[in-house]
């Protein structure tokens, strides 16, 4: 090295040292805690910010939008579309994901670059939440916040099932999920869904058993499954279903819901997400499906 | 071949301006490739790795792994890929006689993206053995397999009696890729929730999934196709004239369709297979150097080649830093470039254009 040189990192290292040893003393202590997390799925990340550990976040995923804050963090892309480069580029020693990630090629090379790799399973009833808090709380090595979260969202779920047993009453509401509507075709939410788990949770039945998954309804379908409410997705600008669009649909006018003109919309994350605030939806839902 | 041109002299001036151009295509190339190990999403800098290379300096794992893991297969791949696309697209415009021929007009990509959608909806269903033995594999394999699979078809339908005809190939390759397509609606019908999004994506071309492993499956038939197309050129050349013309200059036009064919199945069901829908090099590249150096086949085949490759790169290297640390699908960025560029072109030479 050139004496230069020498001279100006001198120079550096006496500038940085008391930084350098703080942050030298602040991972010693907590060495084997991930510190730079890669969050991947809107409700893992929730679960994150529940716990109160958003600060270990470095990176998240297009669908991580709660709490509002999380949208100031790099976005990494698509779950099932990461981009090896991409991630690494945000120097991670934990990805947190939800199932599915991929696409395989991309996995197989961030866990040779030895990051590890937490997947937290899914699952569309009040078991699974809990199940995820315990998971990612386990991951992050906080167990007992972890245990104290999901003791609350436990009692909250307890106190939502109770409402939706009060508001569904003898007579459980009839509900037709929809996804999308392209072309006057209607993308309905099927059995196996996470839409069909908050109908459920919130006292209601979904109108559609016939298939897996979200599929494309016939018109003689959403007769036959004579909904009571129309459940959406509140999105704004392009994507949304008006409800103009919705009642233009004949077979629709000719449900009850068509006759009574009900529709609800609820922020999809929160309805769908199966996480922290899942309580919330459903007590809301509940409500909205006894008319309230 | 001089008796091809009318003007002898202006056929040599281009040959001298097609060779020039293979030279700047070369050059192309290696920037290209250059900038698609250099740049990315983490700023790993590859002339410090090289210094450190060359001090005999072992690489940080994060490094190597980034460089040689990531961006080295990604890069083959890319350059394969995009050579293999224009050249495919230079064979079928000659076989045809037709500028506007691609290989999505005869069916060959529909075939294969039935294929890859097959084994992306239908790998799971697969005897737990088999979905062992191909694991990522299987959907190259099977894009191979279903191109291979229309093109013979085709090519069954179009001939008779040892001719084939190429209006009937034409058409039946639009029927041929109905067909295929509805097929590909049905297992996009029975696909569930994930598979979709999967296909989605595929469907809009990306290199992202580009490893060592895929990209060795995918080599040998795209480099198979490669190296053999120039031996197409001097036919090519000769069935411009038209196919008895060809047939008295000595060409045998039966096996010069029959390998063409073949060169176009592999290469873009290897391409599709590892990069899935990446439209308009095929057809903007030869017609870009149609316009700049002529028709003259063997130039056409070596310089398409080499700007398939830089082109694909280019695009490539915007498709991962334009919104990095996430990554745009390459599709979208050879369609929006390509599409208004070729468009352009059209345009500017429209009065001296004889299509």
């Amino acid at each position: 090295m050139r004496p230069a040189l020498s001279r100006l990192w001198a120079a550096r290292v006496a500038r940085f040292a008391p930084v350098a040893l703080a942050v030298l003393m602040a991972s010693s202590l907590q060495a084997q805690e991930p510190q730079r997390i890669v969050s991947i799925g809107g409700s893992v990340t929730e679960i994150v910010y529940a716990l109160g550990e958003q600060d270990r976040l470095v990176a998240r995923d297009t669908t991580s939008n709660f709490p509002e804050e999380v949208s100031q963090l790099p976005d990494i892309g698509y779950i099932r579309r990461l981009s090896p480069e991409g991630v690494l580029s945000m120097n991670p020693s934990l990805i947190l994901t939800e199932e599915g990630a991929g696409p395989p090629e991309a996995v197989e090379l961030l866990e040779a670059a030895s990051i590890e790799f937490a997947e937290i399973p899914a699952g569309y009833d009040r078991e699974a939440v809990l199940t995820k808090i315990r998971r990612v709380a386990e991951v992050l090595s906080v167990p007992e916040k972890g245990e104290a979260l999901a003791a609350e969202v436990a009692a909250d779920l307890d106190d939502a099932a109770e409402v939706a047993a009060k508001e569904a009453g003898a007579a459980p509401r009839r509900v037709l999920f929809v996804l999308s509507m392209q072309g006057g075709r209607i993308m309905a939410g099927g059995t196996d869904t996470a839409a069909e788990g908050v109908i459920r949770l919130a006292g209601g039945v979904n109108a559609v058993t016939g298939f897996e998954g979200y599929k494309p309804l016939s018109d003689e379908a959403i007769i036959a499954a004579a909904p009571d409410v129309i459940l959406m997705m509140a999105r704004g600008g392009e994507m949304g279903v008006s409800d103009e669009d919705l009642f233009a649909q004949p077979a629709i006018l000719s449900t009850p819901a068509g006759e009574t003109r009900s529709v609800l919309r609820m922020d999809g994350m929160k309805m769908l997400g199966f996480g922290p605030r899942t309580a919330e939806a459903v007590v809301e839902l509940a409500h909205a499906l006894a008319g309230d | 071949m001089v008796a091809i041109h009318p003007d002898a002299h202006a056929a040599g001036d281009r040959r001298k301006l097609a060779r020039s151009t293979t030279w700047v295509l070369v050059a192309l190339l290696l920037a290209t490739a250059w900038a698609s190990l250099a740049v990315g999403a983490s700023g790993v800098s590859l002339p410090a790795a090289i210094g450190d290379l060359l001090a005999g300096r072992e690489l940080e794992a994060r490094t190597r792994i980034i460089l040689w893991d990531i961006r080295l297969p990604r890069l083959l791949t890319g350059m394969m890929v995009g050579a293999s696309l224009a050249v495919a697209g230079t064979v079928l415009q000659g076989l045809f006689r037709n500028p506007l021929a691609d290989p999505g007009l005869v069916g060959v990509s529909a075939g294969a993206g039935l294929g890859a959608i097959s084994a992306i909806v239908l790998g799971g269903l697969l005897p737990l053995g088999l979905s062992e033995v191909f694991g990522p594999a299987l959907v190259p394999v099977m894009a191979f397999a279903g191109s291979w699979l229309s093109v013979s078809v085709l090519y069954l339908i179009a001939t008779r009696g040892g001719r084939t005809s190429v209006a009937t190939m034409l058409l039946g390759g639009i029927a041929l890729a109905a067909m295929t397509a509805a097929f590909s609606g049905l297992l996009i019908y029975i696909a569930d929730d994930q598979q979709l999004r999967d296909l989605t994506f595929w469907s809009l071309g990306s290199l992202a999934g580009s490893s060592w492993s895929r990209t060795l499956y995918a080599a040998p038939l795209m480099l198979t196709a490669l190296v053999a197309a120039p031996a197409l050129a001097r036919g090519l050349n000769a069935l411009a004239l038209g196919e008895s013309a060809a047939h008295h200059l000595g060409i045998p036009v039966q096996r010069l369709k029959t390998l063409a064919i073949l060169v176009v199945a592999a290469a873009v069901g290897a391409a599709t297979a590892i990069s899935g829908g990446i439209g308009f090099v095929g057809i903007v590249v030869p017609h870009l150097l149609r316009l700049a150096t002529g028709p003259e086949h063997r130039a056409l085949l070596i310089n398409s080649a080499l700007l398939g490759a830089s082109l694909l790169l280019i695009a490539d290297v915007i498709s991962r830093s334009i919104v990095a640390p996430s990554e745009l699908p390459i599709g979208i960025i050879t369609a929006v470039v390509g599409g208004p560029f070729f468009l352009w072109i059209l345009l500017r030479r429209r009065a001296n254009l004889e299509i």
